[in-house]
């Protein structure tokens, strides 16, 4: 592990999807232990971004570079070991047990001719406990309801544990106990192991809740981004959405409530 | 992996005994302890030339041609990302079914017909890609769907086309052809000079498939989260399509279009020992010889000695089988 806290960097970085110029120019680091939250309305660019980020596609223009090596640059194994990405909503057209389909995570980590070892059946074991699924190990994940498949999701992208997460609404599905849970054991990784999360997510009060940072992507392509205390208000998240928000005290943070 | 070890070693003896059994019977009987001693000391008697001659060639390549087709049958299914995908999907069966009957109509020899019908899967398998490439080569993680569903229509439409060329030739073919061709199209070992090649080019294309079997695993999650997870999903798509349209295409030039094994076969050992590749591609391999070896020895069997399309076999042998395993299975869950 290197000892540096950057861990992603965007510079100049330009988002498109087909014709449509999403983000025009994008500036952005990651640290480790911080979570950002990506916010913003439908068809914004926020899952095309976040892509990018990975190393899924390229960027239109620009550049992102991974503890200071271009995305690029990085060998896809070697990449897997060092960020993880959950994508939107999965479907699996074939029957695999839970546990199988977590144990996948831990691919990036085996060499070739190896199976996986105790040591990953027990990180599969605790990712799959962190998301309140060890009762479902044994079920086949295409019995499952949409929100448990997503904590199968989740729960592999834990077991791969790569120091940089990114999250495509991760908690879309969930219901409301483990939409916090599992964001709480984001940030507890992000705090306590020095992960860094980067996701999107479309409720705001979560985003308010739990991220360090937010950027928000309104329409026109303008961004605003920085630590969530400053950057989350009334104005900016109105303007995003364009939809008049407010923003009201609730104990120690802010609740936001669309008109 | 121990599992794995003894699920193959299971299907291995279940292969030997099938082989034991495909040597002894026939319209001459060989006892079997005798199968042994001639396999091991060929002598002058007739017994031993039927054996060398006629039965152990097509057991071979019945065990080769079965196993190519699972073996192709469980990595389209992977490939497509569809359950209900068989080697034949992409319509390599039906540009073979082309070839070897345009030989068949011009030539007549058996060499002449293996070689259209080889030329004519290549064809389709290159025209497939060719068609499809710009789908199966690029990588668009974000899209909803995969690459998957118009590779899946080329091949589909591709299919449909050689069935109405088919058509027309078994129209215009002279009546004394006829037979040998429905033959050939329900799926036919009779024929078959391949021999031993079949199974040496399972061996081969198996020992090419494995290594990448936990990359397939991942792959069957989707494009997103497989290259997400560091597998190059574009250079692994194209692999998987050149392995298994080469085993089809050997399978169907040897064999004609035998049916069902290659859906069959993996779906009912996934219903059974589950969905991880690496234990599934050997097991394909095993279990789908020791099928289409089966159903050839019934279909010169059973009504001896006239002899049955081992086509007609797989299906009626394949089926019920399947049919009862889905519902078993279907209710306990």
């Amino acid at each position: 592990m290197t000892t540096g806290k950057l861990l992603l960097e965007a510079k100049g970085l330009k988002v498109s999807a087909g014709p449509r110029t999403l983000i025009e120019s994008l500036d952005v680091s990651v640290q480790r232990g911080e979570l950002w939250c990506v916010l913003g309305p439908n068809g914004c660019g926020k899952t095309t971004l976040l892509h990018t980020l990975a190393g899924l596609r390229p960027a239109a223009a620009g550049t992102v570079t991974l503890k200071g090596k271009s995305l690029a640059d990085w060998a896809p194994g070697e990449l897997a070991r060092q960020r993880g990405l959950l994508p939107q909503a999965q479907h699996d057209a074939f029957s695999a047990s839970v546990t199988d389909v977590v144990l996948l995570g831990r691919h990036p980590h085996l060499g070739r001719w190896a199976w996986e070892s105790e040591h990953d059946r027990r990180l599969a074991h605790a990712a799959l406990k962190a998301m309140d699924l060890a009762e479902l190990a044994d079920h086949d994940v295409t019995t499952l309801s949409g929100g448990e498949r997503q904590r199968v999701g989740l729960a592999a992208l834990l077991a791969q544990d790569p120091p940089l997460l990114l999250l495509d609404e991760p908690v879309a599905h969930l219901d409301l106990h483990h939409q916090v849970t599992a964001l709480d054991h984001l940030r507890r990784l992000a705090r306590e192991r020095g992960r860094a999360v980067v996701m999107s997510i479309h409720d705001l009060n979560l985003a308010a809740r739990f991220a360090t940072h937010v950027l928000v992507i309104g329409p026109g392509r303008h961004l605003h981004q920085g630590p969530m205390e400053s950057t989350m208000n009334e104005v900016v998240v109105s303007a995003a959405f364009g939809h008049p928000v407010a923003a009201e005290r609730y104990g120690n943070r802010n609740v936001f409530v669309a008109d | 992996m121990a599992r794995a070890l003894r699920l193959w070693l299971l299907l291995a003896l279940a292969a030997a005994v099938t082989g034991w059994l495909a040597l002894a019977s026939g319209s001459v009987q060989v006892h079997p302890l005798d199968v042994l001693r001639l396999l091991a000391q060929p002598d002058a008697s007739s017994d031993s030339q039927v054996l060398h001659a006629l039965r152990l060639p097509r057991t071979l390549a019945a065990f080769g041609v079965g196993g190519l087709l699972a073996l192709a049958g469980a990595l389209m299914q992977v490939l497509l990302r569809n359950p209900l995908a068989d080697p034949y999907v992409l319509g390599v069966s039906g540009g073979a079914s082309v070839g070897a009957l345009l030989a068949m109509l011009v030539a007549g020899s058996a060499l002449a017909m293996q070689a259209g019908a080889f030329a004519g899967a290549l064809a389709t398998i290159v025209l497939v890609f060719a068609l499809a490439q710009r789908d199966l080569s690029r990588l668009d993680t974000t899209a909803r769907l995969d690459s998957a569903p118009r590779l899946l229509l080329t091949g589909v439409m591709l299919a449909a086309l050689w069935s109405a060329v088919i058509t027309v030739m078994l129209m215009l073919a002279p009546e004394a052809r006829l037979r040998g061709m429905l033959f050939w199209l329900a799926g036919d070992l009779g024929g078959s000079e391949a021999g031993p090649w079949p199974l040496l080019l399972l061996a081969a294309l198996l020992l090419l498939a494995w290594p990448l079997a936990r990359e397939l695993n991942v792959l069957l999650r989707g494009t997103a989260a497989a290259q997400a997870l560091g597998v190059p999903v574009v250079r692994l798509r194209r692999y998987v399509y050149a392995l298994a349209s080469l085993a089809t295409a050997v399978a169907v030039t040897s064999g004609g279009a035998i049916g069902f094994v290659g859906l069959v076969v993996p779906h009912a050992l996934r219903l059974l020992i589950g969905n991880d590749q690496r234990v599934l591609l050997p097991a394909c391999a095993l279990a789908g010889g020791t099928l289409l070896l089966l159903a050839d020895t019934l279909a010169r069997t059973v009504v001896a000695p006239q002899q049955l399309p081992v086509g007609v076999i797989t299906a009626l042998l394949g089926v019920p089988t399947f049919i009862a395993l889905l519902l078993h299975r279907g209710g306990r869950r």
